[in-house]
């Protein structure tokens, strides 16, 4: 069963599987049934993906998953908003809907496996499968896949990982798949380009409007809508006057304001994030962390926080920006997820590294406590 | 499509070509084929010829009903402003069609509801309309459960509550199975599509009476006198009435095979598969068994056996719990066998049933619904294999789920 967005990647994913001689059924999911205008899943999007089917001569289908979708991705969406959260709804999407909701349809239907366009590959590890980055750097799309376990990626095919994205719109063209030269979709597919994300939130929840004050508590300037503004955003921060670039370094909803500082100001030694979720074993020591998706990935190391039971925080080799409270964190070892949590909001305890021991981070019950090992780095450090 | 209607549309697919709007001999033949098409439709449907309005289809025909009347209604600023603004200005059952429902809600109407067996409540239609109320759309047949409604006592309470307000009708599921002309009657505006009878898509009729006046949606051109501009698909128009007039001859015939079907394939799926339910039907000893003694009265029905009395003879309607329509109806089709669930949407999803949700159905029994549309070419051999095969996918995706 083939996911297709109407987009070129799907479309040469199940050309692909088509060529190799699989028994290949292309279905597009209907997600979001408002106004959609930025390349993935409107009804032209879907007419694209059901005319390269008729193409490629395999069978296409519409599932409405709208209902999950409105639950799981949108609702959350508004909610995380509100809570001055920023979260990531293609991952939530895939979290729960394409990897979850599809992948047990398929199953229920009698297929082996799922296939998608995503730019990422599945490698063999000890013959355990392991989600790796897509041939392409700049088009990876890992980031966003990151919560998928190994039961799932045992599931799932990703045809066009190796490629590069050039060599998947030739094989498009080679192929005659109309969708050749049809731009990416970048944005987050139930937000108009027209609407925009403000717009969207403004008719779903009442916005506080709130102070902008400096880090040392000056009030600076004022906006309509606390819960619209992200930690590291530098723009429509209603602030007066030049001097230097500000950003907003703290969202407080509660408490009705903003708190900005300059570039320095952002960074911090370590960020406070959720338990983390590993693809199998806790993998210890310096991990490459990705904060964005196709942002630049940064060295850290995971450890347990104590002042914050059950969470976790990254110890940065270098100063990092802080990452706004929502958005997902990937870590990866020699270009594998190994694992992936979300960020937390940073508070004047965590950002200190001082007084806390390093203790490698358990969650496995039954893994050996490796605070012995973790003691013993510390000392040394 | 039925043969009669293919063969009667082969001329106008090859010489008969010219413009039945045109002046000279061709064109006039053209024309006299229209509306000798126009001439049968009316006798058949109960209406004058000047009645009736040719168009593309129920959709068009449901449209110009429900806009129509409000523009008519607007324009001669008849009623008074609080009239015009009125939310029962327009009124219609929440089970209608989206061609009707869709124009209701654009214009501010509201909606009717019905009963678990899906019969518009004559009650609540009597509080809804009064003075103000210038249209009622019920429709003759539902669609999904196949459940007729009772429009003469709808025409009564009009009478009684809104004697100014026009019935209109859709009457697009009933042609093959009821009488249509006698059950429409007391309806001022109805709607036909052709290819429900076996006749081409594309084409259909709105039925305006005498007196009835409506503002046109598609201007110019001035065919159908005024009420619907635009050259008439002529092939279709008399592909239609063919299709018409064979379906009438047939229909006591068919009627009486296919409910001898229907009626067994449903019988078989409740008895071979749990938790299933068929709706727009009464069970034996059921909540509804009471209420519909006064129908059981005039019919021969035995207390025993399930009341499908308020349905068309083609129409197998089930709610299979724990069960999704999309999944069931991928599997059947591997197996050859072609249904349907509730209505589908643009992109080709299938939407959650509005007139499941009106019925008053738990959504975990409407998510799992399974339309079986059984017609003329329907045969024996097709109902073996649908009691073979549906068991078996609902069984395939229950153990799935488990």
């Amino acid at each position: 069963m083939v996911a297709m967005s109407g987009g070129v990647d799907s479309s040469v994913a199940a050309a692909l599987l088509a060529e190799a001689g699989h028994e290949v059924v292309g279905v597009t999911m209907k997600l979001w049934g408002g106004a959609s205008d930025t390349g993935c899943c409107s009804v032209s999007d879907v007419d694209d993906a059901r005319r390269v089917c008729d193409h490629l001569g395999i069978e296409h289908h519409v599932f409405n998953f709208g209902e999950e979708f409105n639950q799981k991705v949108v609702a959350p969406y508004v909610a995380d908003h509100k809570a001055g959260r920023t979260p990531n709804p293609c991952v939530e999407c895939n979290r729960h809907i394409k990897f979850d909701r599809l992948l047990k349809r398929a199953e229920a239907l009698g297929f082996d496996s799922v296939a998608t366009g995503h730019h990422a590959r599945i490698v063999r590890v000890h013959g355990a499968p392991r989600l790796a980055r897509g041939a392409d750097a700049a088009k990876d799309q890992s980031y966003v896949l990151w919560m998928l376990g190994e039961a799932q990626l045992e599931r799932l095919l990703l045809p066009v990982g190796e490629m590069t994205k050039q060599q998947v719109r030739d094989a498009a063209e080679r192929l005659g798949i109309r969708t050749a030269q049809k731009p990416d979709s970048q944005d987050v597919c139930f937000i108009t380009k027209s609407q925009g994300r403000r717009r969207f939130l403004e008719s779903r929840m009442e916005a506080t409007p709130g102070r902008v004050v400096k880090m040392d508590g000056t009030e600076v300037g004022s906006v309509p809508a606390v819960e619209f503004v992200t930690v590291g955003q530098r723009r429509w921060l209603g602030l007066e006057g030049g001097g230097d670039s500000m950003f907003a370094i703290d969202v407080d909803v509660e408490g009705g304001r903003v708190v900005v500082g300059s570039s320095n100001d952002r960074l911090v030694e370590a960020q406070p994030v959720n338990p983390v979720e590993w693809v199998g074993e806790p993998v210890e020591g310096i991990l490459s962390v990705q904060c964005r998706a196709h942002g630049r990935a940064v060295e850290g190391r995971v450890v347990a926080d104590f002042s914050n039971q059950g969470k976790c925080r990254i110890l940065w080799n270098e100063p990092q920006p802080r990452v706004a409270p929502g958005q997902s964190i990937v870590f990866y070892r020699d270009d594998m997820v190994v694992g992936g949590t979300t960020a937390l909001p940073v508070s004047s305890q965590t950002a200190d590294l001082h007084g806390y021991a390093d203790v490698a981070v358990k969650l496995s019950s039954h893994l050996p406590n490796l605070a012995g090992i973790a003691a013993s780095n510390s000392a040394a450090r | 499509m039925c043969p009669e209607a293919v063969e009667a549309m082969q001329p106008f697919y090859a010489d008969a070509y010219a413009n039945p709007s045109g002046a000279h001999r061709m064109a006039r033949d053209a024309m006299r084929a229209v509306n000798d098409a126009r001439d049968l439709l009316a006798e058949l449907w109960g209406a004058e010829p000047g009645e009736i309005v040719f168009c593309s289809g129920a959709t068009e025909a449901d449209n110009l009903a429900v806009f129509g009347v409000a523009g008519a209604v607007s324009a001669a600023g008849s009623a008074s402003t609080a009239g015009l603004s009125a939310s029962n200005r327009i009124v219609c059952s929440a089970i209608e069609h989206p061609a009707v429902l869709v124009p209701v809600e654009r214009l501010g109407g509201m909606t009717v509801g019905v009963d678990s067996l899906g019969v518009l409540d004559l009650d609540e239609l009597a509080e809804a309309v009064d003075e103000n109320t210038a249209l009622v759309s019920v429709m003759l047949v539902n669609n999904e459960s196949g459940v007729i409604q009772p429009l003469a006592e709808v025409a009564e309470v009009l009478t009684e509550h809104a004697p100014q307000a026009v019935l209109h009708t859709d009457a697009v599921q009933a042609v093959s199975w009821l009488d249509v002309a006698e059950l429409t009657r007391l309806a001022q505006l109805v709607s036909f599509s052709a290819h429900k009878f076996g006749g081409p898509k594309g084409v259909g009729v709105l039925i305006v009476r005498d007196g009835v006046k409506l503002s046109p949606l598609i201007h110019g051109g001035g065919q159908e006198r005024d009420r619907r501009g635009g050259t008439h698909n002529v092939a279709g128009i008399v592909g239609m009435a063919a299709a018409a007039e064979a379906t009438a001859a047939e229909r006591q015939e068919t009627v009486a095979r296919i409910e001898k079907l229907r009626n067994r394939l449903a019988d078989h799926l409740k008895t071979a598969v749990p938790d299933v339910v068929e709706t727009g039907v009464v069970e034996p000893g059921s909540a509804d068994a009471a209420k519909a003694d006064a129908v059981k009265a005039d019919a021969e029905i035995s207390d025993a056996f399930t009341d499908r009395s308020r349905k068309i003879a083609g129409s197998c309607h089930l709610c299979f719990g724990g069960v999704e329509s999309e999944e069931l109806l991928f599997l059947l089709e591997r197996e050859g066998v072609y249904a349907s669930a509730a209505s589908s949407c643009a992109s080709g999803a299938f939407e959650p049933s509005h007139v499941l949700a009106a019925m008053g159905y738990d959504r975990s029994l409407a998510k799992g619904s399974l339309r079986l549309s059984l017609g003329t070419t329907t045969t024996e051999a097709d109902i073996d294999r649908a009691c073979a095969v549906i068991p078996n996918a609902v069984a395939q995706l229950r153990r799935a789920a488990a």
